[in-house]
């Protein structure tokens, strides 16, 4: 059996990892686009600010690692897919061969419409690459414009900050993370970092960046104008699968729509990760989820299903994700924006930056929102996940939202 | 054989101590909040729920890491976090069902239960055996249930 894997991140490698657990003499082959071994990005903010070096970076440590579970790791970047002969073109090399296909292309940044954005001067920051060039494009003062105050705008603002930025942050909705965090939430986070120094203007979008000097001018359209010797685009990011454009696999919204067994509409083409539509397990809806657990998540699954094909199926993944702003943290469950016909519970500490959210359905936690947390976070997936019933915990919960160990504790006495 | 933390609500009395040896073992210093042993305290029934990993099968948190930076220690069956490796992203402790991992702010690492490489401080510490440390025949997740089951007398009720 010929396994080959489109794509070297968490779920590539996860699902090699768990192909050869299964297989040990299936042909396993990872085709990933980048020189490095596979790699983190989830780590590059903590290569930023110089915690790690790029190994650190890297999702599995020792150099020989994937040679001793023999899986071939190949550099290069598929350009089209032939289903009847069963193979990926790669650019620039040969055709790849497979009889079970995974594509876990992840995604990539959107560049923004924005007259301006091709200039040297802006980045992203995505990979290595643009690791690299943003550490070397920040020294003590250099004035640096950061579109977007998503996800990946906020986890890098402190690595920005503590390289000597003097920084402009540049965020189209009303507040930050506005996909991740309720309004209460968001606009603490940037009162955070107001008063540690970052200028955040909040519906705001940027109009133009012109060259000016060495650097640019960025205008944004409340008519502002800002120097910058740098610009980083981090405006979200979009699924990686236009490489089968015009092929019979059915795409939704840019991804993969995928079945409950991991396939998308082409028999042995299965997707995971960011690239994947996939069920969401709150809702049983499908969409992209481009977090980490899910990219796991899904590898394991896609994994079991190439290996024998309806083995395991997917309920859906828990949406969740954890966020570190400048030191405040940041996290978010499921459905955190509630649902119709639901209660919800607050407790907000302003003047300490705390902050939590619960949502319910009748009497089971469907979501939630906290700021400032650090201890016992995770309870929140398994409340979730577990649709325990609270009973009369529901009210406790409702009257203290910090209470919820002692629920989880109490509520799983039903199972 | 591989022996697990077994707990057991009915004999905890609240004493604390499990925190402070888990503390003083693993920090060097008497401070509950840096426990990774943690009782829980139900006023209205007056019981006390010591917690903690259960190094459950499914591994939420290693699967999750993507560093690597977790992994099983094969004498112990205990779900370790290696420092050196760990960045502190913090997806474990979102990972994790049983909030049992959680991000100490001051290292800037997550911290979890490692059965103290297999002579658990708590279990030494523990005065009425509510915390033992025996041979392992249930899994984590059962073990869990076990006793979270015995956590609210009165749910059971209603």
């Amino acid at each position: 059996m010929k396994h080959l894997i489109i794509g070297a991140g968490p779920a590539g490698v996860v699902a090699a990892e768990t192909l050869r657990k299964l297989d040990e003499n299936a042909s396993i082959t990872i085709l990933g686009d980048e020189p490095e071994p596979p790699y983190s990005r989830m780590a590059i903010p903590y290569l930023l600010i110089d915690n790690i070096d790029e190994q650190g970076t890297y999702l599995r440590k020792d150099q020989d690692y994937f040679k001793r579970q023999n899986i071939d790791v190949v550099v290069g970047r598929a350009e089209s897919l032939d289903p009847v002969n069963k193979t990926v073109k790669v650019a620039e090399g040969d055709s790849l061969p497979y009889d079970k296909l995974l594509v876990a292309t992840g995604s990539r940044p959107i560049k923004p419409p924005v007259p301006g954005i091709d200039h040297e001067k802006v980045t992203s920051c995505w990979t290595l690459e643009d690791a690299r060039k943003i550490t070397s494009g920040i020294q003590q003062g250099t004035p640096v414009v950061l579109i977007g105050a998503g996800f990946i705008g906020c986890i890098i603002l402190e690595a920005l900050v503590s390289a000597g930025a003097d920084l402009t942050v540049v965020e189209m909705g009303n507040r930050m993370v506005p996909r991740m965090l309720d309004e209460k939430c968001g606009s603490m986070l940037e009162a955070w970092c107001q008063n540690k120094g970052v200028n955040v203007m909040t519906s705001t979008t940027v109009t133009a960046i012109e060259p000016k000097g060495d650097g640019v001018l960025v205008k944004t359209s409340d008519g502002n104008e800002v120097e910058a010797e740098l610009v980083i685009s981090a405006a979200g990011v979009k699924p990686n699968a236009d490489f089968l454009e015009g092929s019979d696999v059915k795409l939704v919204d840019g991804g993969i729509e995928i079945d409950e067994f991991m396939q998308s509409s082409m028999d042995g083409v299965y997707a995971a990760g960011d690239v994947a539509y996939g069920r969401d397990f709150s809702t049983g809806e499908f969409g992209i989820q481009a977090i980490q657990p899910t990219a796991v998540d899904h590898a394991r699954l896609a994994a079991n299903n190439m290996h024998k094909h309806g083995s395991i199926r997917h309920r859906g993944s828990v949406l969740m994700n954890v966020l570190d702003t400048m030191g405040l943290i940041s996290a978010s469950y499921g459905q955190w924006e509630g649902v119709e016909g639901g209660d919800s519970a607050e407790l907000l500490d302003e003047n300490n930056f705390r902050y939590i959210q619960l949502q319910f359905d009748q009497d089971r936690l469907v979501g939630a929102n906290t700021l400032g947390m650090t201890q016992h976070v995770g309870v929140l997936r398994g409340l979730i996940q577990g649709k325990f019933h609270l009973g009369h915990w529901k009210q406790k919960l409702m009257n203290n939202p910090l209470l919820l160990m002692e629920a989880y504790l109490a509520a799983t006495q039903a199972s | 054989m591989q022996r697990s933390l077994t707990i057991d609500p009915e004999k905890c009395t609240g004493c604390l101590q499990c925190e402070m040896a888990c503390s003083f073992e693993n920090e060097g210093n008497f401070n509950p909040a840096k426990s990774r042993i943690k009782v829980f305290t139900f006023h209205e029934e007056g019981r006390f729920v010591p917690y903690t990993c259960t190094q459950c099968d499914e591994a939420w948190c290693m699967q999750a890491c993507p560093v690597d930076a977790i992994k099983m220690n094969f004498t112990t069956g205990a779900m370790e976090v290696n420092e050196q490796t760990c960045v502190g992203c913090k997806v474990c402790t979102i990972a994790c069902p049983f909030g049992t991992v959680n991000y100490n702010v001051d290292t800037g690492k997550v911290v979890k239960c490692d059965l103290c490489g297999g002579d658990p401080a708590c279990a030494t510490a523990c005065p009425t055996q509510a915390i033992t440390y025996v041979d392992a025949s249930a899994t984590g997740l059962d073990k869990m249930r076990a006793w979270a089951s015995k956590t609210d007398n009165a749910q059971a009720t209603t």
